[in-house]
């Protein structure tokens, strides 16, 4: 299928505007009256609050008023979540605080630097308990708690078991096993999470917020703020970058909201960098995996099985979706049927974690090809080799996985095929070699895959849990569209979606494609979330297939306005009539025909003109669900289709290590993606390098680090290492199109596919490159010290 | 706390005169007010965004007499008869972008945008400094501001390519 503008590389519509330095991002908003916030956060991991002393803060001049967590519990309800009941948390710490960072009192003044003088100026009196660092200590019985209402530090834990793995071990010649070990890194982008709120006309209290999903959840910050959700309107603000952090990122807003309606004046809360770092509540996984994977002789994957420890931090606003995420894609492209997979989520006294970039399929998909790449070093099989034996065919989809997931379609053969054509990969082998013998020097290359699921359907918020309080099944997608009477074009979005992905110019594309007008005549704007239709917002991978559904709806139904109105002022019939290029016309007499703007004008300004019963204007909208969900098994023997759009990638990345320094430096990284039709493929591309450098820091740099003791040790960009332009590799893309057969257009996701798949690929690329000194990447991220310790052992074995 | 509140807290006052994106500028600031700050609530000038506050991100980046500084590590009143640049003296005209913003603008060398200002500012400077760069000594003149989003590739496209255009068509550089 060919189109006229979808496809091509395009300009950004958002572009122009940041160019010039007006992105109107959360920092840059200022109201009449406007409060700054400021908060105080807890320097222990784990103590009862006994006291907060304000007197002195509320002294100095500009401080207007202080608020502590004791004035949440009297004033508003706990905060949303998808965890166990019996584990809640408030904006601000009640009783107790369970991690360094979490806020303790916020100070609201007439300027930030006044908020923070008086947070300067607060005491508090903490009672200090022992710090629960380790998840697996955790677990023991006489553990101290974190939630004594909950009774246990495992907050959720489950065994899933789909097929026999022991039976499919039993048959297998070869087994393989890994402790692997995945640390904490976090979507840290370059603007932090804020609001601003305003108490506004008719007791309607404004948030702006750079917050995403807000149309999905503004009833349940409503909740926590105690008013109807009829009296709270979200207003979003484009985000300087989110890769999962502003993903309902829901306490900024309700405490910007807490505070606005304390003082009756706006205010502004903004996270500063280490507000962020330590209490963004979107750190990412930080997994312990015991994992098993079963082989034939000739390399055939016969099971899976899984034992993991993810240490979820304090709280668990998103229960345990992150392992939902995972069992969408729990197989890899491959076709083993057997998998069991154990699961213990763990509170400790950290940061909860959130969503970042893959949202926990990206550390399965390490361990899956962990255990790929072990199977095959021991098989004697190239890495490509052995993944091509275990692909899913194309001739197989739609393709059901164990656990109940579906893959629409696909082609891995090609994928791989397209990678390896893009790159020597004989000639690199013989120049490893090469280097090595003559010039000591060490390479390595590393070939990986990844699905890439994309499309979430609601069902997997809560599938994991027996007794699940909220099964809801909905995660649509909305637009508007409106033809002005001068026949120029509005694009209303339903919900906050400026991610860094380019909302504006995927849906001006839709749109032209469907009325053959130029994308950038179109205007685009975002509704509030008192006028929003039902939207989820963007995550996981959704967005530009959920939207260009929307718009797609929408369009047919203006269409179809557009050709009755011409039909009538015609005298002919809508069948005989056709829409080309912003103007209908009619079949096979195309010399004969209206503009759209001719038609605009006849809609909104000739009643008398217009078919019986039409009434004036032209402005469609349409709300798109989920296109392909099935309910899950009630006794969770399957888990139904909730993740079906399912794209694929290879990256091969070849590197040369230091083996005195640990220092690894890029020599090439090929990355093929395949995200079905695609929109802008300049947009993709840059999503592909940027993912794959966020998982190339994930590997070698990034760490939210805790010592034992519970203190943060990573409070600024000096400590959690975000990779500069001279650690990114240069990138070359490929692309592969397998249109899905269920998604409009067969677009499929593409924003997480680079991050879930560096890191197999770069672990792998180490590992080939210092073998002979028996390295293998088993916890993430891979400091020099441990390739340099890792390489003087093995000299010193080497005698 | 006792009476050192007012020193430690203490709201001098000064005036400072700059010339900013060309123009004097004469404002009475308070002496601990960051240089950030200052352009931002002062001067309404919010393309100076500022992403760490702790001198490590590179996106609070404005030439300060031609050269690249960060402004959250600088106080206002250090500002004082300098003259200091932000991405508004490329243009502040969306309708009618500077080369070097119309090189990001084709290249993509953005996403979000919030590294973009420091990041175009920094290229007015490799490009004013006149020598023509590798790629890799490009990368190594941008490391200096992080970008999260593209993965840095783009952007060294864009400051080759806005580079090129604004020296004129010379022979090499790329590697
Ligand atoms: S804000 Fe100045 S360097 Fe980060
Ligand atoms: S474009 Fe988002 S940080 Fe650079």
């Amino acid at each position: 299928m060919t189109y006229t503008y979808i496809g091509k590389d395009r300009r950004r519509i958002e572009d122009p505007r940041l160019l010039v330095g007006r992105g109107g991002y959360i920092a840059d908003l200022r109201l009449p009256g406007m409060l700054h916030a400021a908060i105080l956060r807890s320097p222990v991991p784990h103590a009862w609050i006994r006291s907060i002393d304000a007197t002195e803060a509320l002294k100095l001049p500009g401080v207007v008023a202080v608020f502590t967590g004791e004035d949440c519990k009297e004033k508003i309800n706990p905060c949303m979540s998808f965890g166990p009941a019996t584990i809640t948390q408030y904006p601000m710490a009640v009783d107790k605080v369970r991690y360094v960072g979490e806020a303790v009192a916020a100070v609201v003044a007439e300027s930030r630097y006044l908020a923070e003088d008086g947070v300067d100026l607060l005491e508090v009196d903490y009672e200090e308990l022992p710090p629960v660092t380790d998840p697996m200590a955790a677990m023991e019985p006489d553990c101290v708690l974190l939630h004594e209402e909950h009774g246990s530090n495992i907050g959720y834990e489950r065994t899933f078991e789909f097929g026999d793995v022991n039976a499919a071990f039993a048959g297998a010649d070869l087994i393989v096993e890994d402790t692997l070990r995945w640390g904490r890194s976090a979507g840290m982008p370059m603007e932090t999470t804020g609001a601003v709120a305003q108490p506004g006309f008719n007791g309607v209290l404004e948030i702006y917020c750079n917050s995403l999903n807000f149309s999905y959840f503004v009833f349940l910050i409503a909740a926590t703020l105690r008013i109807p959700s009829n009296k709270l309107t979200l207003k979003p603000v484009p985000a300087g970058g989110s890769f999962g952090s502003k993903l309902a990122a829901h306490k900024v807003p309700a405490l910007a909201g807490f505070l606005a309606l304390q003082v009756g004046r706006p205010v502004s809360y903004i996270e500063d960098r280490i507000d962020h770092l330590m209490n963004s509540d979107h750190h990412g996984c930080d997994r312990t995996y015991e994992a098993r994977m079963g082989f034939r002789a000739d390399g055939t994957i016969v099971g899976l099985d899984i034992d993991v420890v993810d240490d979820y931090g304090a709280y668990m606003q998103f229960g345990v979706g992150h392992h939902g995420n995972a069992f969408s894609q729990v197989v890899g492209p491959y076709r083993f049927r057997d998998v069991k997979y154990r699961l213990r989520a763990v509170v400790t006294n950290k940061c909860q974690q959130g969503a970042y970039r893959g949202f926990g399929s990206e550390v399965h998909n390490w361990v899956l090809e962990r255990l790929v790449d072990q199977g095959a070093t021991r098989l004697g099989l190239a890495p490509e080799e052995i993944r091509r034996r275990n692909f899913i065919q194309p001739d197989q989809f739609p393709y059901k996985i164990p656990g109940g997931n579906l893959y629409d379609s696909g082609d891995y053969p090609a994928v791989l095929d397209k990678a390896l054509s893009m790159i020597d990969l004989d000639s690199w082998r013989a120049e490893k070699k090469r280097l090595r013998e003559e010039e000591g020097r060490h390479i390595g290359i590393g070939l990986a895959t990844t699905q890439e699921r994309s499309v979430f359907s609601a069902t997997e918020f809560w599938f994991l849990v027996e007794k699940p309080a909220f099964p809801l099944t909905s995660s649509p997608e909305s637009a508007t569209v409106t033809i002005d009477p001068t026949g120029q074009f509005q694009l209303l979005l339903h919900c906050q979606s400026m991610w860094g992905n380019s909302p504006e110019t995927v849906g001006a594309t839709v749109l032209a494609e469907e009325f053959g007008i130029p994308p950038e005549s179109v205007n685009v704007r975002y509704a509030d979330s008192a006028h929003a239709l039902p939207g989820t917002g963007p995550g996981g991978s959704r967005y530009t297939a959920m939207v260009a559904g929307a718009i797609r709806g929408a369009s047919r139904k203006l269409q179809k306005k557009l050709l009755h109105i011409a039909a009538h002022r015609l005298e002919l019939a809508p069948e005989d009539l056709e829409l080309v290029d912003a103007r209908v016309q009619v079949r096979g007499a195309p010399e004969t025909g209206l503009t759209i703007a001719e038609l605009a004008g006849t809609a909104y300004f000739f009643a008398l003109s217009l078919p019986e019963g039409m009434t004036s204007g032209l402005e469609e909208s349409y709300t798109y669900d989920h296109p392909y969900t099935t309910p899950p098994a009630p006794d969770g023997s399957d888990l139904g289709v909730f993740y079906p759009i399912m794209g694929h990638a290879c990256h091969i990345a070849v590197l040369e290590v230091d083996p005195d320094t640990g220092m690894p430096s890029f020599l090439d990284y090929v990355a093929v993606h395949d995200a079905g039709t695609i929109v802008n493929p300049r947009s993709l591309g840059g999503h592909v390098t940027g993912g794959a450098t966020q998982g190339i820091g994930t590997t070698l740099y990034e760490e939210l680090a805790y010592d034992e003791d519970g203190q943060f040790q990573s409070l600024t960009f000096r400590d959690y290492l975000i990779p500069t332009a001279s650690e990114a590799p240069v990138f070359r893309i490929g692309h592969v199109q397998t249109p899905s057969p269920f998604t409009e257009y067969g677009i499929k996701g593409g924003g997480e596919g680079g991050r879930m798949v560096a890191p197999a690929a770069v672990s792998a690329a180490i590992d080939d490159a210092l073998r002979e000194y028996g390295m293998r990447v088993r916890r993430l991220p891979v400091k020099p010290a441990t390739i340099v310790a890792t390489v003087q052992a093995g000299r010193a074995a080497e005698g | 706390m006792t009476t050192s509140t007012a020193a430690k807290y203490g709201t001098a006052r000064r005036a400072v005169t700059v010339r900013v994106n060309g123009r004097h500028v004469t404002r009475e600031v308070s002496t601990r007010t960051t240089l950030a700050d200052f352009l931002r609530d002062e001067l309404d000038l919010v393309s100076v965004h500022v992403g760490c506050e702790h001198g490590e991100c590179g996106c609070c980046t404005v030439l300060f007499d031609g050269l690249s500084v960060r402004s959250c590590l600088m106080l206002a009143v250090q500002a004082d008869g300098h003259a200091v640049e932000t991405v508004e003296s490329l243009s502040a005209n969306p309708a009618e972008l500077h080369p070097i913003q119309e090189a990001f603008a084709e290249e993509q060398g953005l996403q979000c945008g919030f590294c973009t200002p420091a990041m175009l500012l920094r290229t007015k400077e490799i490009i004013d400094a006149g020598r023509e760069m590798t790629d890799a000594e490009v990368r190594h003149e941008i490391s200096g501001i992080l970008c999260r989003c593209t993965g840095y590739q783009n952007i060294v496209n864009a400051v080759q390519s806005a580079g090129a255009k604004l020296r004129g068509p010379t022979a090499g550089g790329r590697d």
